[in-house]
């Protein structure tokens, strides 16, 4: 197999693409470089110089606003240049191929690109052909990886628990479809987490995923009891339309995170979700505004960490 | 056999090394060609006035590969190869015999293409070519195609390429009536339901990457499937491009209960597994997909215990572009006919087999199953021979490829031997290096 395409031959982040393949320290050294630019926020001008002169683009393939908006205003505050692309309704619909995308785009000088891409590995494609110098940083590929979201979750994870070791986490959903739930497995048993459950019916949590190293589950209390965090993924519409789900009623009452359910786990327990939520659907209103979800310090958190990953692929 | 081939000059093949896979071994021997057949083995009478000598020595002489399935992709994808380019590749990999699957454009459902592409390949007087007609009309999976007809343009086994057949009622009835005319029927076993969607086996690699998984009992319920229908029908039934250890073990008790199956793998698959997808390299974007290692190595043990009866290039040249996309966006498949032969050669060293037991699963083995006179080295035999260099070490590179297709997992990786000459009907239609003299008579 070649050499991670994320690291270059001293073992030094080129790119982020997946967590997969990435050690322990340089994950470690994200979250570090994170903490001092989420107080960055809180001062009165909150912009720092790292990537001042810098050109950062938002490549997005696929709608998105939210993670957009969050690699906008982290590029911002390191005072780069930003230009967002919505391709789906440019480029691709002409009939250019994704690498003359690439290749058109890499000429405007670029330093950074940030991309969503329907595909998984669309990513790892682009980043094998931009010029020596450009960055690629993954914001999301297909079902594959979306490594700043499990960032900023292990952040929030540190912040709350201090260490990793002695965790018990659960995630709950439609595993199979979702880039972050493999993103938060590999950075969980990365950072030394000895517990991962992942859990659902076996049509979107498939058993397969043991091969991970994770627990599987099917019966939300099992999966819950004990636990440290709880970890909650977005149902998407398109799975509840019977051909792996029956109704999105029935996956509440047997997967949707309710109080009484949340008291299964430790009394400390935290509750996270990437967002946009479900009420309703994934999870009862009253946990998502209760005293252990950390849903809103997750996307305040995450700014931070974007703008670590952002200035340590600049610098390096 | 067009009658170029059929007025060959007589040439004498001597100081090489005959590999009889038939018989399953090697022994020195002079050869001598005329009228397009073999008329000497052993010692060629110095008397015998030859137009042509090859100095075979330090080469192995056998007979030409026999390929059970090479995309040329005429008519309809020049862009991507074309006869000339492919056929060149053919012989340019010692393959003198291939058949063609019928998933070209328009699909080979229509005695006139067959004529042509027959026709076309003739002219061209490289390797020989044997169509594979199409199951049904369009490869829709509806109607059946005029088989009696195809059967006459040329056509020697029906098949439906990689296109589904989602029909159960479809195939029984295609099944019945090619089984009316003894017409064999090739059918890759997919479940195309369960395939739908699917890129990659699914496992573990499937799981990490998030690619869209192509389930192990997608082969072994068409299996199942394919057998019973076998057996409701009478159809002579071979199986194409197994992948799956399961698939393996059904075969295996389908013949132990009598019925006369038969199967193929791609030398692909005989090599490679899931996890040599890396990070997403779309080379390895193969149909049916790169397995597990236990699958692999289930396969690779099945040909050699001829559970599998052959092997094929399952040839497909892609050009660049539709290669540089997203893994699942890729067009599946790989160039194959120049590294059918090196790829055989590395499965019998690392199996312990001897090259002539492995070079049947390329010879003789593929030429009963297309039932062709083929693949032997025999007195009046067509002169169909592969003379190659056994230790010759080279690299899989664009330059070292004769196909238009470029597209192969095995790039930059070095292979051991190498083929020299290639000689279809006594002619001489390639020849890599020295090696030729005039007679001195």
């Amino acid at each position: 197999m070649t050499r991670n395409p994320q690291l270059d031959q001293h073992g030094v982040l080129r790119h982020l693409l997946s967590i997969d393949g990435l050690p322990r320290e340089t994950l470690l050294n994200i979250l570090d470089t994170a903490r001092p630019f989420v107080s960055v926020a809180e001062r009165e001008v909150k912009k720092v110089p790292v990537l001042r002169g810098k050109s950062v683009f938002n490549l997005f393939f696929e709608n998105s606003t939210r993670t957009r908006t969050t690699f906008e205003i982290a590029a911002k505050r390191l005072s780069a240049d930003v230009i967002n692309l919505n391709i789906d309704a440019s480029s691709a619909s002409k009939g250019e191929s994704l690498l003359d995308t690439i290749s058109n785009l890499s000429a405007m000088d670029a330093d950074m690109f940030v991309v969503r891409h329907a595909q998984s590995g669309a990513p790892f494609l682009i980043a094998s052909h931009v010029r020596e110098g450009i960055s690629v940083i993954n914001a999301g590929d297909g079902r594959h990886q979306h490594p700043t979201q499990a960032l900023l979750d292990m952040y929030t994870i540190r912040h709350y628990k201090q260490s990793f070791t002695g965790l018990t986490v659960t995630i709950v959903g439609d595993v199979l479809h979702s880039r972050v739930a493999r993103s938060q497995i590999h950075a969980l048993s990365t950072l030394g987490v000895p517990e991962i459950r992942v859990v659902g019916p076996k049509t979107l949590v498939p058993d397969s995923f043991a091969q991970l190293g994770v627990r599987v589950f099917n019966r939300m209390e099992d999966a819950l009891v004990g636990v440290d965090v709880v970890s909650m993924l977005r149902l998407q519409n398109e799975r509840m339309d019977g051909g792996l789900l029956p109704s999105a009623q029935e996956y509440y009452k047997s997967y949707g995170l309710t109080a009484e359910r949340l008291a299964l786990a430790r009394p400390d327990a935290i509750v996270l979700h990437p967002g946009p939520m479900n009420r309703g659907v994934e999870i009862e209103s009253s946990v998502a505004d209760g005293s252990q979800s950390v849903i809103l310090p997750q996307v305040t958190f995450g700014i931070a960490v974007r703008m670590a990953v952002m200035s340590i692929l600049a610098v390096r | 056999m067009s009658a170029a081939i059929v007025r060959a000059k007589p040439v004498v093949i001597r100081g090489g090394t005959v590999v009889d896979p038939v018989d399953d071994r090697e022994y020195a021997a002079d050869i001598a060609l005329e009228d397009g057949l073999i008329s000497a083995i052993g010692t060629v009478p110095d008397r015998f006035r030859s137009a042509r000598t090859i100095d075979a020595r330090g080469l192995l002489i056998a007979p030409g590969l026999v390929d059970l399935a090479a995309r040329l992709r005429e008519p309809g994808y020049e862009y991507k190869a074309t006869l000339e380019s492919e056929l060149a590749a053919a012989v340019a990999g010692g393959v003198t015999s291939l058949a063609c699957p019928p998933d070209t454009d328009p699909p080979l459902d229509e005695p006139g293409l067959v004529e042509m592409l027959k026709y076309r390949a003739q002219t061209l007087a490289l390797s020989r070519v044997y169509p594979v007609g199409a199951l049904t009309q369009a490869l829709a999976g509806e109607r059946i195609t005029e088989m009696a007809e195809l059967n006459e343009a040329g056509c020697i086994a029906f098949s439906h390429a990689d296109h589904p057949v989602t029909d159960t009622r479809v195939l029984l009835r295609t099944m019945l009536y090619a089984a009316s005319f003894d017409f064999p029927v090739w059918l890759r076993p997919q479940d195309p339901h369960l395939a739908r969607g699917g890129v990659a086996h699914g496992g573990e690699v499937a799981t990490r990457l998030g690619l869209s998984a192509i389930p192990v009992c997608a082969e072994t319920i068409a299996i199942d499937t394919l057998v019973t229908l076998a057996r409701v029908t009478g159809a002579r039934v071979h199986l194409c491009r197994l992948s799956t250890a399961e698939g393996v073990a059904q075969v295996r008790a389908a013949r132990a209960g009598g019925l006369a199956i038969t199967c193929d793998v791609a030398i692909h698959h005989v090599h490679l597994c899931d996890r040599d997808i890396g990070y997403f390299d779309a080379q390895s974007h193969l149909v049916p997909p790169l397995r597990s290692v236990r699958d692999r190595d289930a396969l690779r043990a099945a040909l050699a215990d001829g559970t599998i009866d052959a092997v094929c290039s399952d040839h497909t040249p892609v050009d660049d572009d539709a290669k540089q996309l997203p893994f699942a966006q890729s067009e599946p498949g790989a160039t194959g006919l120049e590294l059918l032969l090196p790829l055989t050669l590395k499965w019998a060293t690392e199996m312990s087999l001897s090259r002539a037991r492995a070079l049947s699963r390329i010879t003789c083995a593929p030429a009963r199953i297309l039932g062709v006179p083929a693949g032997r080295l025999t007195l009046g035999a067509p002169a169909d021979l592969c003379l190659f260099d056994p230790i010759e070490d080279w690299v899989v590179s664009p330059q070292t490829l004769v196909s238009q297709g470029k597209n192969t997992p095995f790039a930059g990786l070095p292979m051991v031997g190498r083929v020299r000459h290639t000689i279809v009907g006594g002619e001489a239609v390639f020849s890599r290096g020295a090696g030729w003299s005039i007679p001195t008579t």
